[in-house]
């Protein structure tokens, strides 16, 4: 196998898992997410538990994956090098949150949920290539 | 708590763990979905869309065999999805990443940047929700 046919199978791979992940987990329900933004009401707390199962497993395959010097498809890992804290990172983030507590997806569960047919998520997903876009356009530091 | 499902969290969210380490492991690259899918819509490279096609695809898959105790919810305003979507496409683009990319990878990277991400849109959905859910009466 050449190494992009490698990485191209390893990406469909890993987003199967992810989806179903996502659709086991009912993440791809944002009555859900609600549920568990929701504090002050029925609070829900299933999504902390998903999260919780995410890092467990990957905090540890990731400490014996980096450990290789390469990945097995590519020359290097592509991780940040940021380190630094600042306000572009927290309006952003907040920004996002703002959004995902609207409507109860974030990205990963808005493009899973598109399997269902759902015109909702299809107009989500849409806004968020919008969004994409107007970042680009409209933020993104001038490089 | 009367919907909390902890077991199909854990086993769900354990197997969105395995996939992000597999991409690492075979691609070197983080599992972070808004960073695939800004990276999809302006560089090149079939990668990134066979991940996300393989999103939809896995959860389908699941849902198809496995169809969902949940009613999909109906009637909620198209208008705010919309700019639900826009703001999470904007806020992840400035952020650098979402709930996979900062909340699972980053957290498990221990970086610090993804901490403080991952709590800053957390403190801001529920923010969020309260306002639209309770002082607007939004229902959902």
């Amino acid at each position: 196998m050449t190494p992009a046919a490698g990485r191209n199978a390893g990406a469909l791979a890993a987003g199967l898992l992810f989806g179903t992940g996502l659709a086991i987990s009912q993440m791809v329900n944002p009555r859900k997410i609600l549920d568990f933004l929701d504090v002050t009401g029925d609070w829900d707390p299933s999504l902390a538990l998903v999260m919780a199962g995410a890092v467990g497993v990957a905090m540890l395959a990731f400490r014996f994956v980096l450990k290789r010097g390469q990945p097995l498809f590519d020359g290097e890992f592509h991780l940040s090098r940021l380190t630094k804290v600042d306000l572009r990172l927290l309006v952003g983030s907040a920004i996002f949150g703002l959004g995902w507590g609207i409507g109860g997806y974030c990205p990963g569960p808005g493009i899973a949920a598109l399997s269902t047919g759902s015109v909702e998520a299809l107009v989500f997903v849409a806004g968020m290539a919008l969004g994409s876009f107007l970042y680009r356009r409209l933020a993104a530091p001038r490089s | 708590m009367a919907n909390f499902t902890p077991v199909s969290a854990l086993i769900g969210g354990a197997l969105i763990g395995a996939s992000a380490s597999l991409l690492l492991w075979l691609t070197g690259r983080i599992a972070g979905v808004s960073g695939i899918m800004h990276g999809a819509l302006r560089e090149r490279g079939a990668w990134r869309w066979l991940f996300l096609a393989g999103l939809i695809a896995g959860a389908g898959a699941w849902l198809w065999l496995a169809p969902p105790a949940f009613v999909a919810r109906s009637g909620f305003p198209l208008p705010l999805v919309l700019l639900a979507g826009v703001l999470v496409g904007f806020g992840t683009a400035q952020g650098g990443g979402c709930t996979s990319g900062h909340g699972v990878c980053g957290i498990s990277r221990l970086s610090v940047r993804s901490i403080a991400a991952t709590l800053t849109f957390m403190v801001a959905g529920m923010i969020s929700v309260f306002v639209f859910r309770h002082l607007l009466g939004v229902a959902s």
